[in-house]
């Protein structure tokens, strides 16, 4: 079982075929899951406490602008943990503000750089395309260490 | 600064999603408390939220998987369900997260048929070409320029 990245983070279809296919998605909720579950400051709502920025110095300049530096405090160690990824280009969910934004070019830059296999997709738009997804999401994932379907 | 005490501590939480047109949630929901075994399940309008072990919830999520493989969707929450800090119930209006699964909602009968077509043609020979990644139109000046009049009038 191959540790998956998914961009957007938040994807449900990306989440469901990794998991389907034998694999452990990377998303935001893991992240998320392990401040929520972490006894400590009250810092609603997302758990985000000063550290997290000091954290993310490990992904971002210090000068890069701390709401983006807290952000990748939750995705960096994601990302460092990732065995492949599966990035959805154009997705018109992932957007937000510019801490969002940029954080996300980040992320799209990080797994680029760091030289695990990827996937670039878009999202299927017609039935046509939803196989041809499902199909390249499926093949790419086949290929990864202890690839199959679940 | 408040001290911080979380709830559910070693659990994992998952939302299951029905896109299917043969089970409502409601019919899921029942079907899943049958299996449910000591995991905490909340029923949604497009589906569930589990919460238990995580070797409890992946065995419940492998079952109700089974209950129709290809209109089920799972994914992983970060929140136990009636969190204060993210139920619509406290804060008014629609959940955080919310309006992207909404999004995606829309395209998941579209990767329906990809898995059900991928399971027609296990075995064949004949391979379904990669997505071609079509460069988007960039956004005329004229159509930008009408855009900013319209918000402005």
């Amino acid at each position: 079982m191959a540790k998956v990245f998914i961009y957007p983070a938040t994807s449900l279809i990306l989440s469901d075929l990794v998991a389907r296919f034998g694999h452990k998605p990377l998303g935001a909720a893991l992240g998320i899951r392990e401040r929520i579950q972490t006894a400590g400051v009250d810092s609603p709502p997302l758990q985000i406490t000063p550290e997290e920025p000091k954290r993310g110095l490990k992904y971002a300049a210090v000068e890069v602008p701390s709401g983006v530096r807290g952000r990748m405090a939750i995705y960096g160690p994601l990302i460092e943990e990732a065995e492949a990824a599966i990035i959805v280009t154009e997705a018109d969910l992932a957007f937000g503000c510019m801490g969002c934004a940029r954080t996300d070019e980040l992320i799209l830059f990080s797994l680029r750089q760091s030289g695990i296999p990827i996937l670039e997709l878009e999202y299927p738009t017609n039935e046509e395309e939803g196989i041809r997804f499902v199909a390249a999401v499926k093949k790419f994932l086949a290929g990864l260490p202890d690839g199959g379907e679940a | 600064m408040a001290e911080y005490t979380p709830d559910y501590v070693g659990t994992v939480t998952k939302y299951v999603f029905v896109e299917s047109p043969s089970m409502t949630p409601g019919e899921l929901a029942l079907r899943a408390y049958e299996a449910s075994e000591g995991v905490l399940i909340k029923e949604t309008c497009f589906g569930l939220q589990v919460t238990g072990e995580p070797e409890s919830v992946d065995r419940l999520l492998e079952e109700i998987r089974s209950f129709d493989p290809t209109h089920i969707f799972v994914k992983d929450r970060g929140f136990p369900p009636g969190d204060p800090r993210r139920c619509r119930a406290n804060l008014g209006g629609a959940r955080p997260g919310y309006l992207g699964h909404e999004r995606e909602f829309r395209i998941l009968r579209y990767i329906t048929r990809g898995l059900e077509e991928l399971d027609r043609r296990e075995g064949d020979e004949a391979e379904p070409a990669p997505p071609a990644r079509g460069k988007r139109p960039l956004l005329d000046i004229k159509r930008l320029q009408e855009l900013i009049d319209t918000e402005e009038s």
